[in-house]
């Protein structure tokens, strides 16, 4: 008698496989920052026309990040952390992941300039294009610093949503994308730094396989220099005012001082406490960009300057 | 003989027909509800369709009076007789 499980093929994927697909974590991130990018504009939007324009950034952010599973299989395989993901796991085959990403770049950038602008529709086609061809495809494997040109990636949805709003580019988003910009290297940096094992296994050239721990320390200490400047210029803006002023020099003191403690540290220290002022400074990075966006909103609530 | 054994196979089949569903009729509500609001803010709803309209150029800020010096097209018997043909037709 035919058996039931002779049809069970590795192809047979559930719906969270598809949704899993679209890295939703790096998908929270997008839909807050592209919804406070359109939000603090100065042209209103209509509420429900903004809800629609941030769920196709979003979706268009989930279509990059179909692509970057569709390459990126072979990695992804390798590293711990991510080979659970539904392509490598066979789950999910990679022809289905690639044909999911174009279907849904083109259908959210389509969408975002029928519900917003075209300006802001390229610039969405743009940051696709930019993450998937330039970052995965290219820059990812031949570059340690790669982590620098995924980030601008990373940096376009607050622009993007600016854009849907404006129909333009100005010096506050530009200053939005160098929030971001600027604070992914020390981020990805501090986290490699204590998950060294899977990139050096995966053959990705991050800054701690090539250039070693030491010359990472220093490249996460200089950036953290580099980023507080361009968060506090932004309080100056017309989006600024005293209340995230006041947020941005707080939290750029803390994460100067967190980039100087692992500055100061060598390996040792580091191996024999577990890592530990490296796992917090990563940890305070995830509040640097959340608490500097979230500011920003509340100061456009309260009014600014 | 006929097998009705749930397998997790369907399981995951349906999890995944009742996704396709879901967002399916969610894309259809998003573009009906962008399409309410597109048509009451009054935005363009025609495109250039190769024929100049004038119902595609822009609104004029200072349109003139409906019944300022109304001029006869040619032709019509109005504008043949001059403007006493205008008034009546009659000397």
């Amino acid at each position: 008698m035919a058996n039931i499980n002779a049809y069970e093929g590795p192809a047979d994927a559930g719906f969270g496989d598809y949704v899993a697909l679209l890295k939703p974590r790096v998908m929270s991130l997008v839909v807050f920052t592209a919804f406070v990018g359109l939000w603090i504009a100065p042209q209103p939007v209509n509420p429900f026309v903004a809800f629609c324009a941030v769920l196709f950034i979003a979706l268009g952010g989930g279509a990059s990040g179909a692509l970057n599973m569709w390459y990126d299989a072979d990695i992804d395989a390798v590293m711990r952390r991510t080979a659970g993901r539904p392509v490598p796991a066979g789950r999910v085959t990679p022809q289905e992941a690639l044909g999911l990403g174009i279907a849904l770049s083109g259908l959210s950038v389509m969408m975002l300039g029928l519900a917003a602008n075209w300006f802001a529709a390229g610039f969405l086609a743009f940051t696709i294009f930019f993450y998937a061809v330039i970052y995965t495809i290219w820059l990812k494997r031949s570059t340690p610093q790669n982590i620098v040109i995924g980030g601008a990636a990373g940096a376009f949805p607050p622009m993007i949503g600016w854009a849907c709003a404006t129909g333009g580019i100005s010096i506050e988003s530009l200053l939005m994308f160098a929030l971001i910009f600027f604070w992914t290297p020390p981020h990805f940096w501090a986290l490699a730094l204590f998950m060294n094992d899977d990139y050096s296994k995966a053959g990705v050239p991050m800054l701690t396989v090539t250039h070693g721990r030491k010359v990472t320390r220093r490249h996460i200490f200089a950036y953290t220099l580099v980023l507080a400047p361009f968060a506090i210029w932004l309080g100056f803006t017309s989006v600024g005012g005293p209340l995230y002023l006041a947020v941005s020099v707080v939290l750029n003191a803390l994460f100067i001082l967190g980039g100087w403690r692992i500055l100061c540290r060598d390996e040792e220290q580091a191996q024999a406490d577990g890592y530990r002022v490296e796992k917090r400074y990563f940890r305070l990075s995830l509040y640097y960009t959340f608490l500097h966006f979230l500011a920003l909103l509340l100061q456009h609530w309260v009014g600014g300057w | 003989m006929l097998q009705r054994v749930e397998h997790e196979l369907h399981r995951r089949r349906r999890s995944r027909n009742i996704g396709l569903l879901v967002v399916l009729l969610a894309f259809v509500v998003l573009v009906f509800g962008l399409s309410v609001v597109k048509i009451t803010q009054g935005d363009m709803m025609q495109g250039y369709d190769h024929r100049p309209r004038a119902s595609m150029l822009p609104r004029d800020p200072n349109p003139p009076a409906p019944n300022a010096g109304p001029v006869a097209a040619p032709g019509t018997p109005a504008a043949v007789g001059g403007p006493d043909a205008a008034a009546g037709g009659q000397p």
